[in-house]
């Protein structure tokens, strides 16, 4: 393989681990809040690249997509305060199958609303054509926009969570819900603003990636199977080692295109979670302690 | 007492007749084709509850294992064996009747595997296959359980989509019938309906007898053990570990035969039977009919899959399945056909009636 060849593979891993990490983030988020997994996670990617799509007709595109972010993230809530919110003493099993349901609810809901043609928003800069030469190899501006949003959306949760009171509050009632009760943080409330920032993210994901992978209202699934496989690989609940285990995940990936045919792209990727579920659940980047207090 | 014990597989047994005479004397036998579909989804759904209900291990790769005996078994009838047929082995195969000759739709002549013997084979694939990916994902519980099946159930349809023997986005069809006897096999003639019909309802019937035996047993009280608290189940000598696994594999036998069966009914087999979707309809159906309930997961399994098989939800289809699943997590939890409390106290008269009876008649 010529240097040029690897370097294009890696590009186009990186393109991929990017749209995977930005997807684990919203799974970290509720999972860290609540400690359940939300597989309606892509659902709110696709919802997300939908609404911005029917709104880029009639707007501009920051402005459709931030009304696409704020509908989502408004669903979010809805699901939240619909279906979880007033569930007494769930166990892990009901959680996984309510979200489940919630998954193929959102997915038919966008089937009835919309259609089953495949959509994209436009390039945020450029067309599908211009690309960016880079040492011989070449990526769409769009993967900028994608890897851009990725490190704004790392960097800002980082803060919020470490400094504003809302952040604290929210990690707060992850580390033990009863003391946050006993010092007056309405956990139901972090709970439902989790749902809402989640499904946000996811929106605000589902939007960037747009333009590289194509909408249609069955997309969510597979972008939460790769989201929660790139959450795993890096420790759940962690958001800077999900953006870093993502980077490898999609690395791996684009270079086993080289050796393996296409079809077996999402076997390998799989492969890989089962392969780190069975010998290191708490992650790779996870701290081995901390895994073993979380219910898995 | 054993007539008490299997009440509910005979009032099964004389409902599945009365179906059969119902349909048939009101001239609509076409009904009894969706019936025996759905019989076969029922038995992916028995096994299921055994899994679910009373180990308390979910699965949400199940289409997986259904698709691993369907595809099997339908790739070794399907395929020529004239070039293999020439050696010694070949000869042998032929002379015990595990291979026969045959002609395709254009009269060329082939030789055939039997479909004894590809049932055979699928169903050690699957042992195989389900003992190797129980043994680490069992280990796993909550949502990287969850996780780890699904994980399993994509990996499946994926190599069967992308795989050229497999039929890739086609799938296999043309699967000859599977001959039980030398008048009868499991293919979808319209002269064999109702022998199908009742073919399809006896396997349901003895896999549901199977698990009824194995829950009111030894096995049984141990898996409800391990389901209320691992910990305590090892505590008390269970070897959890073990128990979990061979009902796993169990079930995923149960998967894997309704997935031969109903490869061969249908003459054929498609990517869509392994996709996670399916796994998720084989979850509902199990919570629907309330998890640890054997009967209530065969009327869900063979009530829904029969309307869904007959088009009443129309393009609401999945999300009918989306529907019951949520709405029956969030209003009964413990399903929603379980006995209800009335019910149950009815149950506890008589049985405490029958008790007084029989010290009277001692």
């Amino acid at each position: 393989m010529s240097c040029a060849l690897v370097l294009q593979y890696l590009l186009s891993g990186i393109t991929s681990g990017g749209i995977y990490a930005i997807v684990a983030i919203g799974f970290n988020i509720i999972y860290n809040t609540t400690g359940i997994i939300n597989f309606a996670q892509g659902e709110f990617v696709m919802l997300g690249a939908m609404t911005a799509i029917s709104f880029s007709a009639w707007m501009p595109l920051p402005a459709a997509i931030a009304a696409a972010v704020i509908i989502t993230s408004l669903v979010g809530a809805l699901v939240d305060m619909v279906f979880i919110r007033w569930l007494k003493r769930p166990t892990v099993l009901h959680m996984i199958i309510i979200t489940i349901g919630i998954s193929i609810l959102l997915k038919e809901a966008a089937l009835h609303i919309w259609d089953e043609k495949v959509r994209s928003l436009p390039y945020f800069t450029g067309n599908e054509c211009s690309s960016i030469a880079f040492f011989g190899a070449h990526m769409s501006p769009q993967v900028l926009w994608v890897l851009g949003t990725c490190a704004l959306v790392v960097l800002l949760l980082t803060l919020f969570f470490k400094y504003t009171l809302l952040g604290r509050s929210m990690r707060a009632c992850s580390a033990n819900r009863t003391a946050s009760v006993l010092c007056g943080i309405n956990v139901k409330n972090m709970v439902t603003f989790s749902f809402m920032l989640s499904a946000g993210i996811g929106a605000l994901a589902g939007c960037v990636i747009s333009p590289l992978t194509q909408t249609q209202y069955e997309c969510g699934t597979p972008l939460a199977i790769k989201g929660f496989t790139v959450a795993i690989l890096g420790g759940l609940g962690n958001s800077a080692a999900a953006v870093t285990a993502g980077l490898l995940l999609g690395i791996i990936e684009a270079l086993s295109i080289s050796l393996l045919p296409v079809a077996f792209k999402d076997v390998v990727a799989i492969g890989i979670l089962l392969v780190i579920l069975f010998f290191k659940p708490s992650g790779l980047f996870g701290n081995k302690e901390a895994g073993r207090l979380k219910e898995f | 007492m054993s007539l008490k014990r299997y009440l509910p597989i005979i009032t099964l047994s004389v409902l599945v007749v009365a179906v059969q005479v119902a349909v048939s004397l009101t001239g609509q036998a076409f009904y009894l084709t969706q019936l025996t579909m759905a019989a076969y989804y029922t038995v992916v759904a028995v096994g299921l509850c055994m899994l679910m209900g009373y180990a308390g291990q979910i699965s949400l790769g199940h289409a997986g294992f259904f698709a691993i005996g369907g595809y099997t078994s339908a790739a070794l009838t399907t395929a020529d064996f004239s070039n293999a047929s020439h050696g010694w082995l070949g000869h042998a195969l032929i002379k015990t009747g595990c291979m026969a000759a045959a002609e395709d739709l254009y009269g060329a002549h082939l030789v055939r595997l039997n479909p004894w013997v590809a049932c055979l084979a699928a169903i050690t694939a699957t042992v195989i296959i389900a003992y190797c990916i129980g043994l680490p994902v069992l280990r796993l519980k909550g949502h990287y359980l969850a996780m780890a099946t699904l994980g399993f159930g994509s990996i499946i349809s994926k190599i069967v989509v992308g795989t050229k023997v497999f039929g890739g986005a086609d799938g296999i069809s043309g699967v000859p019938p599977f001959t039980i006897t030398a008048t009868f096999g499991v293919c979808g003639e319209m002269q064999y309906r109702i022998p199908n019909y009742y073919f399809a309802w006896a396997v349901v019937i003895c896999a549901a007898l199977l698990m009824h035996n194995l829950v009111n047993s030894r096995v049984g009280r141990a898996l409800r053990a391990i389901h209320g608290n691992e910990e305590a189940a090892r505590a008390m000598g269970i070897d959890t570990a073990r128990y979990k696994l061979n009902v796993f594999v169990l079930s995923a036998v149960f998967a894997a035969l309704s997935g031969i069966f109903l490869t061969h009914y249908n003459g054929g087999i498609g990517p869509s039977e392994a996709s996670i979707m399916k796994s998720v309809r084989y979850v509902a159906i199990v919570a629907v009919g309330g998890m640890a309930n054997l009967w209530g997961a065969i009327a869900a399994g063979a009530g829904l899959n029969f309307l869904s098989l007959r088009g009443y939800f129309g393009s609401y289809d999945e999300a009918v399945f989306g529907l019951i699943l949520t709405a029956t997590m969030l209003f009964a939890p413990q399903g929603l056909l379980v006995k209800p409390e009335w019910l149950a106290g009815i149950t506890a008269f008589f049985r405490s009636s029958a008790r007084g009876r029989g010290n009277g008649a001692s």
